[in-house]
């Protein structure tokens, strides 16, 4: 009794066995199967939760609402485009956005560099961890929290009219303005640029240095010739962040901006928080996406990814 | 409960749309419809008494609407829990009230620039003022305004109303007697006006005034010339401007922090200011102002209606609308609040108007939906879209 059921037991279990091995053999003959079976289940949550977002955005961006009831009509238009082409006023938004998120990207870059060169090149490994701790400690801090704490320093009666005032120089009444916007912007994403220009300095041998001096490079030469182009894609890298974060932000403008400091995030958040205009919002959000994209492969021909 | 709410609902959301589509059909000049032309219409079957609570209730409210001190008391009477969402300005409320559809909100204190749009969007029922025993005693102009009661049927209930303000700083502004000082490069990059397409109609009651060839008479019903002259003005004005604020709380900070000395605002900053002991007055020019006359309304499809009911029964009590008053700085509907409000701050009845005659109700130019059909014949206003879209121009 016991050996025919253990032979009977044994039977499935040899064909799952031998179906096993087949199915082992199949995917090792077919190298793209196994790519496919390893990576479906990943590639269908990327699709499903992102593109799919992504295409539904599309989607409604070119329908309309009706203007009395504010409910979504699906009729088919490029009415929504039309307007941002059209009304100088998106067109200024869309160009300020822009404008400040180059000029925060530029800012962070040239203000990253020396700091990043110091750590990765000059620092003592003791010193390069504080200052690890340093970049990385306002993070551990809310958002708002640090876009307040600037809110106070602007302010007409803040630290920093109170320190012009002790040197003796007139009050600087930058509070609530573009040039407000630019310090908290570039303050806040700064550590985003360090980090890869860091990594990328660091990855550059000192032997290439040396080499440089040895064919008679001054100082100078050899940082223009030599490093800033191995560095460069971390600086290419760097800028994907910080753009990417300016050009996406509204809480920034919306605190620490002055008339006419909208951003294109400000007027999709009014357009469904305030006018439920949810295909106007659709339509303004693939300016960013658009831009990012026409950015990345931008990066992607300087090397940026290599250095993530 | 479910039967409770069918019967108050079906019934009910024919009507508002049978009502909704006589008056579109009818071409009803809205602000203007009068009370008196209901006589044909069919009477909405209202709920003719209030049933038990559903333990729960869901507001979208001005900031300030719904404190602890008057909601606490609410809600160990009744039962009903209440939750507040707090919106910014009419256009946020009226997207609140219709985001996914509705469903999710009872009540909202909505001010009059929003009512229109909620009535005629059959987002809120029609309801019974018979079931809110104060009613009795509102002032005889919001017992049945034209903003919330079209053709007899009420959609809601009157609440506080008040002016918008001129707010300055005493120590650097003497006391402005016009609404100029906001429109002249005088405190240029010291001036703070609300983020609002709805302040195109303060500007238009500026320019009524000081440009009357352009023959103005109501701020919130403007041709297109008007139209333009109104937003030509606040186009100059936005250089003269420190930011446009979202926020009460953010006005208040800039002039506590000396960023900002003159500007509009609600009598609800005066007296937080005040409190904090900042050197701030507020006025209102010789011009008039515009001003708001808040309602609750009953969202269309309201989950809690029974609670809904029990809080418009509460808050049109002398006490609370004293409580409110004061707290906020407007004014009660309800006429037996003045005794109430002297006892709970001395000398507040006469401060807040409580007890003005009716020429001070009729000297402010309340919010109200700017709608194409002004009455005129020829539906040559601007809508208010285009008030929404010149808005977003004038701030860049």
């Amino acid at each position: 009794m016991a050996s025919v059921s253990g032979q009977a037991g044994r039977q499935p279990v040899a064909r799952a066995a031998t179906r096993g091995a087949g199915l082992a053999a199949l995917l090792w003959r077919r190298p793209w199967l196994r790519a496919v079976g390893l990576l479906s289940a990943p590639l269908a949550w990327f699709v499903l939760i992102y593109l799919a977002s992504l295409a539904v955005l599309l989607v409604t961006a070119f329908w309309r609402i009706n203007p009395f009831t504010t409910d979504i009509e699906r009729v088919w238009s490029l009415d929504n485009f039309k307007t941002l082409v059209e009304s100088a006023t998106y067109r200024r938004i869309a160009l300020r956005t822009v404008g400040m998120s180059a000029a925060v990207t530029v800012t962070d870059a040239l203000a990253a560099f020396p700091f990043a060169w110091y750590m990765a090149r000059v620092a003592s490994s003791r010193v390069r961890s504080a200052l690890f701790v340093a970049v990385m400690l306002p993070l551990w801090a809310s958002y708002l929290a640090r876009v307040y704490a600037w809110l106070l320093i602007f302010a007409n009666n803040g630290a920093l009219n109170w320190a012009a005032d002790r040197i003796g120089l007139p009050s600087l009444g930058i509070g609530y303005s573009n040039w407000a916007m630019w310090i908290v912007f570039s303050y806040i994403w700064l550590p985003f640029m360090i980090i890869p220009v860091y990594a990328a300095l660091e990855r550059i041998p000192d032997s290439y240095a040396e080499a440089s001096a040895d064919l008679g490079a001054r100082g100078w030469w050899t940082a223009r010739r030599v490093i800033i182009p191995l560095a460069l894609p971390g600086v290419i890298a760097g800028s994907v962040f910080t753009f990417s974060l300016t050009l996406g932000d509204y809480v920034t403008p919306l605190l620490v901006g002055g008339a006419g400091s909208d951003f294109i995030g400000n007027v999709v958040y009014q357009s469904v928080g305030v006018a439920n205009n949810i295909p106007f919002a659709a339509a303004f959000a693939t300016v960013p996406v658009v831009i990012m994209a026409l950015y990345l492969v931008l990066a992607r021909r300087f090397g940026a990814f290599e250095a993530l | 409960m479910t039967r409770q709410r069918a019967r108050l609902t079906r019934p009910v959301g024919l009507l508002v749309l049978g009502t909704v589509l006589a008056l579109v059909a009818s071409g009803c000049g809205g602000g203007s419809s009068s009370s008196g032309g209901g006589a044909t219409q069919a009477k909405p079957k209202l709920p003719t008494s209030i049933g038990p609570g559903e333990g729960q209730l869901n507001l979208v409210a001005w900031e300030g609407y719904a404190q602890p001190d008057w909601a606490k008391p609410f809600e160990r009477q009744t039962g009903c829990k209440v939750s507040a969402k707090y919106a910014g300005s009419s256009d946020e409320m009226v997207a609140l009230m219709r985001n996914g559809g509705g469903g999710q909100y009872d009540l909202v204190s909505a001010s009059g620039d929003a009512d229109l749009r909620l009535i005629y969007g059959k987002d809120v029922q029609p309801v019974n003022v018979d079931l809110i025993p104060s009613w009795n005693d509102f002032i005889p102009q919001l017992k049945s305004p034209p903003f919330n009661t079209i053709n007899g049927v009420h959609y809601g209930v009157s609440y506080e109303w008040g002016p918008n303000v001129l707010l300055y700083n005493h120590q650097k502004v003497s006391q402005p007697s016009s609404w100029e000082v906001i429109y002249s490069p005088q405190f240029k990059g010291q001036i703070t006006v609300p983020d609002n397409p709805i302040q195109i109609a303060d500007a238009a009651l500026y320019l009524s005034k000081k440009n009357p060839g352009l023959g103005i008479s109501d701020p919130y019903e403007l041709t297109q010339p008007q139209f333009d002259a109104a937003i030509n003005l606040l186009k100059q004005q936005r250089p003269l401007i420190k930011k446009y604020w979202a926020l009460a709380s953010q006005e208040i900070t800039m002039f506590k922090n000396g960023d900002a000395v003159v500007g509009a605002a609600w009598p609800y900053q005066t007296n937080t200011l005040q409190a904090d002991g900042v050197k701030v007055a507020d006025a209102i020019p010789s011009e008039g102002a515009t001003g708001w006359a808040d309602t609750w309304m009953l969202a269309s499809k309201a989950p809690h209606p029974n609670c809904a009911y029990q809080w418009m029964k509460y808050v049109t009590t002398p006490t609370v609308q004293a409580q409110q008053a004061i707290y906020f700085g407007e004014t009660p509907a309800n006429t037996k609040a003045c005794a109430e409000m002297d006892k709970q701050a001395k000398g507040s009845c006469a401060q807040y108007h409580a007890n003005a005659p009716a020429s001070y109700f009729d000297s402010i130019k309340f919010w109200k939906t700017p709608l194409a059909d002004c009455g005129n014949g020829k539906s040559d206003c601007m809508p208010y879209t285009r008030w929404q879209q010149a808005w977003q121009e004038i701030k860049g």
